[in-house]
C-alpha cells in the first residue's frame, strides 16, 4: 500500500486493519514483510505492564530474528498448542496517532500508535478466549510504504488466567 | 506388592500404574485438599518479594488469601488476609508498602504486626471481647529455606528441612549461583489456567521422556540459533546424559548435563556476542567463590525439581518458581516467577530474562506445548471408565540408575501421594 498524500488516521487504519486481516487469515508470510528489520514484539506480563523487558519477567519479548523463529514454529505442525490454527478474529478501534517531534525533525519518519482490541481465540470443542486490550505501536514510514517498527500488546486483564497462552500471534 | 483404588505398585512384576480416576473426580480432590494441601508445606513466596519493613504482597495459597509481609521488626510474617469480625479480606491490594491493614467493611484495623489496634465503637462490646486475642489470624506454621517461605496449615507438620529432604541439596544449587547468597524474584508474574489436573503439571514439569515430541519445534529453534545438539547416545533419547532421582517425602529431580545453556554460566550463541565476556564473567566469579568442582555441578547441569506437593524449581534456560492449585479436577491456576541473583549486572539480567522466554511460558517455544500434551491428556480422561490405568514403568528393569526418560520421579511422587491419601483411607475404615 503506496502512501501518495499525508499520513492520516485513516491510512494508519488501514494499515492496521490489514495487519490483522492477515495474522486472521494465518498469511504469517506476508504477515512478516509488514515488520522492519529491527522490530520487536512484546506482551509484558500482566502486572508489569510498564516494565521492561530487560528488567522485568514479560510473556513475550521477541526481537526480528525471534518473531521469523516464532513464524517458523507456528508454520510446523509440530507447534502442537496452535495444531490445528486456532481461529482468530481482532477488532481494533479507539485508534490515536501522533509523530513524535524526533520524527518531524528527522528524514525517518515513525508515528505512534494507540489501538484497542479485541480478539476472539476459538479451539475445536473449546471455549471461547477474548483477548482485550491496546496495541502501542510505532509505525514507520520507508519510501511511501508503512512498517511496523515496534509491536507492543498490552492486555487489560489482571492476570493471564483463564485466556491460557499468547500462543498464536496477538 | 502394593495396591489401592489409585495407584498399582508391583515392583516384582515390573510394573507401576495410575488409575485415571485419580484424574477425575470431585471426591479425589476434596481429599487432596484435606490429606495434601493441608498437611503439608506448602510455598507461599520468596523473602524478596517483601525486602523493606511493610512491604507486603497477597496472593492465594491453598485457596486461602493470604498476606505475606515484613513487620516491623523487619520479621517474615504470613497471616491469613481476613478480618477476625466478620471475614471480609483486610487487604485488597496485590502489593504494596503499609503501617497495617484496615478493614474498610466496620472500620476494623491491624497494624504490620498483625495486632489489632482499632475497633469502632468498641465501648459496645461486652467485657468479655479481648481485643488483645484477635490479631490476624496465621498458618499453623511459617518457616524459611534459604529464602524461599513456606507454611503450613498442619500443627503437627514435621520441621521443614526434614519436610524437604533431599530437595534442600537442589536449592542449594540454585542458591549457590548468586554471589552474595541470595537469590531474588524478578518484577513481572506469568499467571495462567490450564484446563487439567494440577498432577499433570506435576508429572510434566520433570518428564523428560516428552521432549522429543513435544518440544521439537523449540529444538529446531535452539539448532537453527547454533546450539549443538548431540545425537543421543545409544538407547538413549535425549542429547545429553540425565538422570533421574527420588530425593525422599515425595519430592524428585531430573539432573541433566547441559547442552541448552545457562545464565549463570554456559554461553549458547542465542545469547549473542556481546553476552559473551558477560557470561565468561560469571563462570570466573563462579569458580574462584566455589571451587572448579563445584562451579562445575552448579553451571553445567540443570535441573528440574519438584517439591512435593506443588513447588516446581526449574533451573535451566533460566530459573522458575512454578506453583499451581488445583481448582476443579481438570482445572488449575499456575503462576511462575523468574528468579535470579541479587545484584545481578544489568547485562547478565537481560540475558536471563531472554533465556527464559526461550523456553518458558505462556508465549515461550515450549511451555504452550506441554499445556496441550496437559489438556490433550484431560480431554482423553474422559474415558477413564473404559481406559482405566495410566502406565508409568519406564526404568523399573533397570538396576541403579535412572534415566530422565525413565519414570522413577514419576513414581517417587505418586507413591507419596498414595501414601497421604491412603492414610485417610486408614483413618476412616478405623
Amino acid at each position: 500500500m503506496k502512501i501518495t498524500g499525508e499520513v492520516t488516521r485513516s491510512v494508519i487504519e488501514d494499515f492496521l486493519y490489514r495487519e490483522a486481516f492477515l495474522l486472521d487469515q494465518w498469511n504469517l508470510d506476508e504477515w512478516l514483510k509488514l515488520l522492519t528489520d529491527d522490530c520487536t514484539y512484546h506482551i509484558p506480563s500482566n502486572d508489569a505492564p510498564k516494565s521492561e523487558s530487560s528488567k522485568a519477567l514479560f510473556l513475550i519479548a521477541d526481537d526480528y530474528r525471534r518473531i521469523s523463529e516464532r513464524v517458523n514454529r507456528l508454520k510446523d505442525k509440530n507447534a502442537h498448542s496452535e495444531f490445528p490454527h486456532s481461529r482468530t478474529r481482532r477488532v481494533i478501534g479507539n485508534v490515536q496517532f501522533y509523530e513524535p517531534t524526533d520524527s518531524v525533525n528527522s528524514l525517518l519518519k515513525s508515528f505512534i500508535v494507540d489501538a484497542n482490541f479485541v480478539i476472539y481465540r476459538h479451539r475445536r470443542e473449546g471455549d471461547i478466549r477474548t483477548y482485550v486490550g491496546r496495541y502501542e505501536h510505532e509505525v514507520r514510514l520507508i519510501d511511501s510504504q508503512l512498517y511496523l517498527s515496534k509491536r507492543k500488546v498490552l492486555l487489560d486483564a489482571y492476570e493471564l488466567g483463564s485466556m491460557g497462552l499468547v500462543s498464536f500471534i496477538l | 506388592m502394593s495396591f489401592n483404588r489409585y495407584v498399582r505398585n508391583d515392583p516384582s512384576n515390573q510394573d507401576f500404574q495410575v488409575n485415571r480416576r485419580a484424574l477425575v473426580e470431585d471426591e479425589v480432590l476434596n481429599d487432596e485438599f484435606k490429606h495434601i494441601f493441608d498437611k503439608c508445606w506448602i510455598y507461599a513466596g520468596h523473602e524478596s518479594e517483601i525486602k523493606n519493613k511493610g512491604d507486603f504482597k497477597t496472593r492465594s495459597v491453598c485457596g486461602r488469601p493470604i498476606i505475606l509481609c515484613r513487620d516491623a521488626n523487619e520479621k517474615i510474617r504470613v497471616y491469613l488476609n481476613v478480618c477476625r469480625h466478620r471475614a471480609a479480606v483486610v487487604c485488597r491490594e496485590s502489593e504494596g508498602n503499609s503501617k497495617g491493614f484496615f478493614c474498610f467493611y466496620h472500620g476494623w484495623s491491624y497494624n504490620i504486626n498483625g495486632e489489632l489496634d482499632g475497633v469502632p465503637g468498641k465501648a459496645s462490646y461486652p467485657p468479655s471481647f479481648d481485643q488483645s486475642k484477635l490479631g490476624l489470624a496465621q498458618p499453623a506454621q511459617v518457616d524459611n529455606y534459604k529464602g524461599f517461605i513456606f507454611i503450613s496449615f498442619n500443627p503437627d507438620v514435621e520441621p521443614l528441612p526434614d519436610y524437604l529432604a533431599g530437595a534442600k541439596e537442589y536449592i542449594d544449587l540454585i542458591v549457590d549461583q548468586s554471589p552474595d547468597g541470595k537469590m531474588e524474584v524478578l518484577e513481572g508474574t506469568q499467571e495462567y489456567d490450564i484446563k487439567a489436573n494440577w498432577k499433570l503439571l506435576v508429572e510434566n514439569s520433570f518428564d523428560d521422556y516428552h521432549l522429543i515430541t513435544t518440544h521439537s519445534t523449540w529444538l529446531n529453534y535452539m539448532k537453527r540459533s547454533g546450539v549443538e545438539i548431540k545425537k543421543p547416545e545409544k538407547g538413549h533419547l535425549m542429547p545429553s546424559h540425565g538422570i533421574g532421582k527420588a530425593l525422599g517425602n515425595g519430592h524428585a529431580v531430573i539432573d541433566n548435563v547441559n547442552f541448552r545453556g545457562r545464565p549463570v554460566a554456559k554461553w549458547i550463541p542465542l545469547y549473542g556476542e556481546a553476552a559473551k565476556p558477560v557470561i565468561e564473567k560469571i563462570r570466573k566469579e563462579l569458580v574462584n567463590r566455589l571451587g572448579e568442582v563445584r562451579a562445575t555441578r552448579v553451571a553445567d547441569t540443570n535441573r528440574n525439581l519438584v517439591v512435593f506437593p506443588n513447588l516446581v524449581l526449574n533451573d535451566g534456560s533460566a530459573v522458575t518458581i512454578r506453583t499451581f492449585f488445583p481448582i476443579a479436577p481438570d482445572r488449575m491456576q499456575v503462576t511462575a516467577w523468574a528468579l535470579g541473583p541479587v545484584n545481578e549486572s544489568v547485562e547478565a539480567r537481560a540475558v536471563r530474562l531472554d533465556s527464559f522466554l526461550t523456553f518458558y511460558g505462556p508465549g515461550g517455544f515450549a511451555t504452550p506445548d506441554d499445556v496441550e500434551a496437559l489438556e490433550s491428556v484431560q480431554k482423553g480422561m474422559a474415558t477413564f471408565k473404559e481406559v482405566e490405568w495410566s502406565i508409568m514403568s519406564r526404568g523399573m528393569a533397570k538396576e541403579g540408575e535412572q534415566l530422565n526418560t525413565d519414570e522413577l520421579h514419576l513414581r517417587a511422587f505418586w507413591l507419596r501421594w498414595s501414601e497421604l491419601m491412603s492414610e485417610k483411607n486408614k483413618l476412616e475404615t478405623t
